[in-house]
């Protein structure tokens, strides 16, 4: 497959580039030509790989969940456990290399926005791991539903600003980032957590997620001797997602399917299934498929899964879909809480509520194949911050 | 001739400077944009900004933002922006319109539906805040087709080569953004402000507007000694906020503008 994207301007395809305010054009220019040398740069990538090895506990081993496979009755599913890594998913590794990269431009200040909290935890780990000031820009509504990662955050030293306007989740937290970093531009560097946002951000995470799928292009031939049939990982703005995709891309016998958040269904309304469902536009610096109304107007999101709940999706992700090159569904609440009990009951493995879509989709297809074929799914964080909305939606008090 | 040129030529003629009031269409109520937008120029406007409401403005500070999400409740939307427009047309046909807004919308209608339907309603200029140069080239050549000025930013930390992109791009006046921020932010350096201007003059002959942060008139009287005209937005939709009714904003906005333009022509002749 011949597949060379972004462009130099950060176009995949049609979609990605750099639609924001001229105030941040400089600083994304900045901040994509200090990324260029970096990658360039062995001493840059020794440290970003040693630090990997050694704080965040890299490689993830490939674990075969037998039991549960031979429960569901077909293909054999095996899990790439990010959960593993320090800070319960892969969000650290974004995070590591960004950070890397502030301390290189020597921007002192850190700022990100959150979802369900993960990134936030991963960012206030990283600043007080290079000892710098870290601000992270948390929806209201995510502040409620994600406590303990609230609390986790300000033990690390990072100040959380719960943010009130629009629809109080992850996209306005993003809005409130960014106006962050238009203000605070000269001192501040802005990790962004996932694969969308303006150039060079789509390209940047992702390149910082590839580690996933390049650990998985040696284990899987260790493991069975071969590459997995399928690759399954679920999608909000899909940076766990291209981590393991993207060196897959040139394996074409690998189908490469991404999951997203189907809510209470997408045929109420009240999902947050992008791919699935949205059509191109342009949100937060990039043109992507975006959940939005006829008149352009971005609709409120719904999922039980706070990380999911995003009417954007990474602009590489978009040109997959049109490409055909990955496909995209989407699994309901319901399916990825039932994931959710079946793999904290069969595995002993209590995953993130986000990672439990990729789960789902992976039990739905599971006993429709033959035993032989095997499904790699990217389990990209554990579930012990979902403890709660779990145990509510259970009807259990704790 | 586009009535933006129109009008920078004939404040030109007069040594006057340019008042440019932004509001957000349909805040607080269509009906009070509509009785404001001749009120505006009643007041002094020479040519008025009208903000197309959004969902996630991500360039604006917390006036805006708020009046945005009051618009979208009122169910504001870009066809109705243009009705506004058209009904403002009937009474005045020489005030020029320059709609400001985000791209999604705009795109949601349709660039070139966009383009024809804002033309047929009498505006003359459109500024989309996440359009930078780069990326709109194939949008600016639409407007400038039918007649629209495509209107660009320039910001303190822009590198004095975007100039030139804006010059070649883009029509009516440059909007220079005074400060690395949103808009509406309290932290305006006027000197640095007018440090810049003559810079951007090297680089363009358009005429230069400047806004983010003007709050009153002293400050606009300062910019105006040396800019080509000033914008208010976030500090007028703050006189909105809380009006009664239609008459009582629009009483609010001439005794708030009144004052900024009499300051504005004075300072210059001074």
């Amino acid at each position: 497959m011949d597949y060379h994207y972004p462009d130099a301007r950060g176009h995949f395809g049609p979609y990605g580039g750099v639609y924001v305010a001229e105030t941040l054009v400089p600083a994304l220019e900045a901040l994509a030509q200090a990324y260029e040398e970096a990658k360039r740069d062995a001493s840059f990538r020794a440290e970003f790989e040693d630090e990997l090895k050694h704080y965040v506990g890299r490689p993830s081993p490939i674990y075969h969940a037998k039991r549960w496979s031979e429960t569901l009755g077909g293909a054999q599913i095996y899990l790439k456990r990010e959960d593993l890594n320090h800070t319960g998913a892969h969000k650290i590794n974004n995070c590591i290399g960004q950070a890397l990269l502030a301390r290189r431009m020597g921007k002192p200040r850190v700022i990100a926005e959150t979802g369900a909290g993960q990134h936030g935890v991963a960012t206030a780990t990283v600043a007080a791991r290079y000892g710098m000031r870290c601000i992270v820009y948390m929806g209201e509504e995510d502040v409620h539903r994600q406590a303990a990662n609230v609390y986790r955050m300000k033990l690390l030293g990072a100040e959380v600003v719960p943010v009130s306007s629009g629809s109080r989740t992850l996209k306005d937290a993003l809005n409130e980032a960014m106006r962050d970093w238009v203000t605070n531009v000269h001192d501040t560097f802005y990790i962004l957590g996932t694969v969308a946002g303006p150039h060079p951000y789509p390209e940047m995470v992702r390149d910082f997620q590839s580690v996933i799928g390049k650990e998985c292009l040696w284990q899987m031939p260790e493991l069975i001797g071969r590459q997995p049939d399928y690759v399954i990982a679920c999608v909000g703005g899909g940076s766990n997602a291209i981590g393991i995709f993207y060196p897959y891309l040139e394996h074409e016998s690998v189908r490469l399917i991404g999951v997203e958040a189907a809510g209470e269904g997408v045929e109420t309304g009240r999902h947050a299934a992008t791919l699935v469902a949205g059509r191109p536009g342009v949100l937060h610096g990039n043109r992507t498929y975006l959940l939005q109304d006829e008149h352009g107007q971005i609709r409120e999101t719904h999922s039980i899964s706070a990380g999911l709940d995003y009417p954007g999706v990474g602009p590489e992700h978009a040109l997959l879909k049109d490409l055909g090159r990955a496909e995209y569904v989407a699994v309901t609440d319901d399916e990825a809480l039932a994931a959710f009990h079946a793999l904290c009951r069969y595995e002993g493995i209590i995953p993130a509520l986000e990672s439990s879509h990729a789960l789902a989709y992976a039990a739905k297809l599971a006993p429709s194949l033959p035993r032989e074929t095997v499904l790699l799914v990217n389990l990209s964080g554990r579930g012990d911050k979902d403890m709660h909305t779990v145990a509510e939606r259970s009807g259990i008090r704790w | 001739m586009n009535r933006i040129d129109r009008t920078f030529a004939r404040l030109r003629e007069q040594g006057r400077k340019a008042l440019i009031p932004f509001v957000t269409a349909g805040f607080p109520s269509v009906e009070t944009t509509r009785a404001l937008l001749p009120a505006l120029v009643r007041a002094g406007a020479d040519l008025i900004e009208l903000g197309i409401p959004f969902s996630d403005p991500m360039a604006d500070g917390p006036t805006i933002q708020r009046a945005s999400e009051r618009a979208l409740a009122q169910g504001m939307t870009l066809a109705r922006v243009l009705d506004l427009v058209r009904d403002f047309r009937r009474t005045d046909a020489d005030t020029p319109v320059v709609l400001m807004g985000y791209a999604n919308p705009i795109e949601a209608m349709g660039e070139a539906r966009f383009v024809e339907a804002a033309r047929e309603a009498g505006v003359d200029g459109v500024l989309t805040v996440d359009y930078p140069p780069q990326e709109a080239e194939p949008f600016a050549a639409r407007l400038r087709e039918a007649g629209l000025h495509p209107i660009f930013l320039l910001a303190p930390t822009s590198r004095p080569e975007r100039a030139d992109e804006v010059a070649r791009l883009g029509g009516g006046y440059v909007y220079y953004v005074s400060l690395t921020g949103v808009t509406g932010a309290g932290s305006l350096d006027v000197a640095s402000v007018l440090a810049r201007i003559p810079g951007l003059r090297e680089r363009t002959g358009l005429p230069i507007a400047v806004g983010f942060g003007i709050r009153d008139a002293q400050t606009a009287a300062e910019i105006g000694a040396v800019a080509d005209a000033v914008v208010i937005g976030s500090r007028l939709l703050e006189t909105l906020e809380g009006a009664s009714d239609a008459d009582e904003a629009c009483r609010r906005v001439e005794s708030f503008l009144r004052p900024i333009r009499r300051t504005l022509d004075e300072g210059v002749t001074r």
